[in-house]
């Protein structure tokens, strides 16, 4: 497969901007409402509280697993990938 | 060498029976110190078994792991499994900070301090996505080594190298603190000697192996002091609620710490505006609280002890997996510290408040006589000088108040193991815990320390031509004299070191930050660019950070500084007489001031603490390098070629062995 690096670097910049606008909802968007969401109690948790506390990490670590593989799907689909 | 390198083949394949053999004999090795206990083994005793043999296993790593390759003293020769490196990161990362401090900074701020949690792990997403990979697959041995590729040489380099030694130096003096700390507590040791034992227990692990032995380590600490966080909270959990899942039940406990706050307000036991603890921007104005998460996220990422971590993979491939493993090992720690937090606070909550002054348990004054609980404004060293303390307060009625009882953060999660009824092994394993994260990190660091002296300073700059041997004895020579400085640092008990590993953060962030991203992501950063927005954003959070803390007089009168504001109710932290007053003592008009002088890190710009002094810098640092970066001629086609090379996974890293540029020579 001949390497299509101009594509490779186009989706991997696409892929960038996609985890960076969910890292930014998830670091700071969903905390500006933490008064309202402390309202809603969910197993003794408030849940502006426990966004903070569990429910931003579990995204992220999600986010990363989700990541390396989607980045791996471009490198090999555009051929940069490294041998296995 | 061919047997070594069979050894080697075999170790790598084995990996998992090792680390399971190892994780199941640390297990019978807590049930055989539980039943020695039962059986009426001193205390002492106990603490002595579980610091000495954990220090004795990472010795042994460390001296079975030696190396004379350059390539494995630098970067583990690129052959760590990306799981097995996510663990060994998470070691690297949790430091004593947030092993001991974490769940205390949890139950003393409540919500606000899951900034922390936030910042700590959040970071590891710009990880992912916009550093570690390419770095990896540059070939670095060290982060500097980066700017100087892709910014023309040892000018970059040096600024790369000065960041690095900035933030790390402080960061490795904290975790000898630590660790001199608990072996102070646990071996009745003085603490100028704890610090110096800490020491060897660090260049055991480091000396000989570099890089590879600090791997291997780091994995066994990983699993000591994950089990040593996990188990007294799983303990409270089923014990309170019969269920073992303490990030589950702690809502629960919430609760319950909600229905005692509200008693105590009825009962006059607190006052009416003490703040709650899931109630969010009670010591953090929001801006501070969204600023600080920034900072320490965007630290996280530019930190050189961790990003080093990454150059140990085998691909970029694994690069990447290999942070989404570190911060699933990270996040064990941190989604538990908010539980261990709210069951402390229960415990105290229910057991403490609203008692008679005259009967408090006895673990208070255990704490109490080393300073570290104070009840009615003095130290509880004993029964009579807390009711004595508290008959001196007016309009006292004998109970225990809210407001009477203050307990050091880094007390909590050594304590409530105590404080819980647990037995004492469960102390002496959060002890062993506690010295773990705060060895590996220190392990890392001086690491990260030493490399840049001995690889950037000596072998690039210096003396170019020197032999792998002598490059690798003056490694190690370096790494202790680092060391024994950090100790001696240590020693002599710094009073701010604390605070100072939360401004590694900003430094890391205004400094590197810029120049690695960009230095990736816009072919158009130029040499000059990046030199100058690194001395800027280090600069100005450098500035900010000193100013507001040592020089807070000199930051009002000249650099239009003012107070900083009371989160709830909005009002200047120095109201404008007292201003007033401060700057027409004398007294207070010199510096570098104390921790006690009324306006240190109390006064700033925009409101902005400066824990969170990167907030200036970083943008400062990426405009500087914007602007600059077009005022001067493109990078020539070689270099964009360079750049092109970096993006993409597939070939052989950029820099050989000797550390030259594989691509452009």
């Amino acid at each position: 497969m001949t390497p299509d690096t101009e594509q490779h670097w186009a989706r991997t910049r696409s892929l960038m901007i996609l985890m960076m606008a969910l890292w930014a909802f998830f670091s700071f968007f969903v905390h500006m409402f933490v008064v309202q969401l402390n309202a809603i109690k969910i197993a003794g948790f408030p849940l502006g509280f426990y966004m903070a506390s569990q429910g931003s990490l579990i995204i992220f670590v999600a986010m990363l697993f989700w990541f390396a593989k989607a980045q791996d799907r471009i490198d090999r689909e555009t051929g940069v990938a490294e041998d296995d | 060498m061919a047997n070594a390198s069979a050894d080697k083949g075999s170790f790598l394949n084995n990996l998992g029976r090792i680390y399971a053999l190892y994780t199941g004999g640390f297990f019978g090795f807590i049930f055989l110190v539980g039943i020695l206990e039962q059986l009426g083994v001193g205390q002492k005793y106990l603490g002595y078994m579980f610091m000495g043999l954990t220090i004795l296993v990472y010795a042994f790593i460390g001296v079975v792991s030696r190396t004379s390759d350059v390539g494995e003293y630098y970067v583990a020769g690129r052959t760590v499994p990306a799981f097995y490196n996510g663990m060994a990161t998470g070691a690297d990362w949790m430091s004593a900070a947030s092993f001991i401090g974490m769940a205390g900074t949890l139950f003393l701020l409540g919500y606000d301090g899951l900034a922390f949690v936030l910042g700590w792990t959040g970071g590891y997403v710009l990880v992912a996505v916009l550093i570690a990979p390419f770095l990896r697959k540059f070939g670095a041995y060290t982060v500097p080594d980066f700017l100087a590729a892709r910014y023309g040489g040892n000018a970059a380099r040096l600024c790369g190298v000065i960041v690095l030694l900035a933030c790390s130096f402080t960061y490795v003096v904290a975790q000898i603190f630590g660790t001199g700390l608990i072996a102070q507590r646990f071996l009745d040791m003085n603490f100028e000697l704890a610090c110096f034992v800490g020491l060897m227990g660090i260049l055991v692990c480091s000396m000989l192996g570099g890089m590879k032995a600090v791997t291997w380590t780091q994995v066994a600490q990983y699993i000591v002091l994950i089990v040593a966080y996990l188990i007294p909270v799983v303990w409270m959990s089923a014990k309170k609620f019969g269920i073992p899942v303490p990030q589950f039940t702690y809502g629960q406990a919430l609760q319950q710490i909600a229905t005692l706050e509200q008693e105590f307000v009825q009962k006059g036991l607190a006052a009416a505006s003490a703040p709650t603890h899931t109630a969010p921007f009670t010591r953090y104005s929001p801006a501070n609280y969204f600023w600080l998460i920034f900072c320490l996220m965007v630290g996280t990422a530019s930190l050189p002890h961790v990003l080093m971590r990454y150059f140990t993979t085998p691909s970029v491939r694994e690069a990447r997996q290999s942070v989404a493993w570190s911060l699933l090992f990270i996040f064990i720690l941190y989604f538990t510290a908010p539980a261990y937090a709210a069951f402390s606070k229960l415990e105290v909550y229910s057991t403490l408040i609203g008692k008679n002054v005259a009967d408090l348990p006895a673990w208070v004054f255990n704490w109490g006589k080393l300073g570290l609980i104070t009840i009615c404004g003095k130290s509880a060293t004993a029964a009579a000088d807390v009711v004595a303390a508290c008959k001196a307060l007016p309009g006292h009625a004998g109970l225990l108040r809210l407001q009477d009882f203050v307990i050091n953060t880094d007390v909590v999660v050594i304590s409530t193991p105590e404080i819980a009824g647990l037995p004492y092994v469960i102390t002496g394993l959060v002890a062993a815990g506690g010295l773990a994260a705060a060895l590996s990190t220190a392990d890392g660091l001086l690491l990260a320390l030493a490399n840049a002296l001995s690889h950037d300073i000596y072998y690039k700059m210096i003396n170019p031509n020197a032999p792998t041997k002598q490059r690798l004895v003056i490694s190690r020579v370096l790494l202790v004299v680092v060391a024994v400085l950090a100790a001696w640092t240590a020693s002599t008990r710094p009073t701010d070191i604390v605070a100072m590993v939360a401004w590694a953060f900003s430094l890391a962030a205004g400094g590197l930050f810029p120049a690695l991203v960009l230095g990736v992501w816009w072919k158009r950063t130029t040499k000059q660019g990046a030199i100058a927005g690194i001395l800027a954003g280090f600069g100005v959070t450098l500035f900010y950070l000193v100013i507001t803390r040592y020089w807070p007089h000199i930051g009002v009168q000249y650099f239009g500084m003012v107070s900083n504001l009371n989160p709830i109710t909005g009002a200047p932290l120095i109201s404008p007489e007292a201003m007033k007053a401060a700057l027409s003592n004398p007294a207070l008009l010199d510096g570098p001031v104390t921790a006690a002088h009324p306006l240190q890190s109390r006064v700033g710009w925009f409101n902005i603490n400066n824990i969170s002094s990167a907030a200036f810098g970083l943008p400062v640092g990426f405009v500087v390098m914007y602007v600059v970066s077009l005022m001067t001629p493109a990078p020539s086609a070689e270099l964009q070629r360079f750049i092109d090379e970096v993006r993409k996974p597939r070939g052989k890293t950029l820099m050989d062995e000797k550390g030259g540029l594989v691509a452009s020579h």
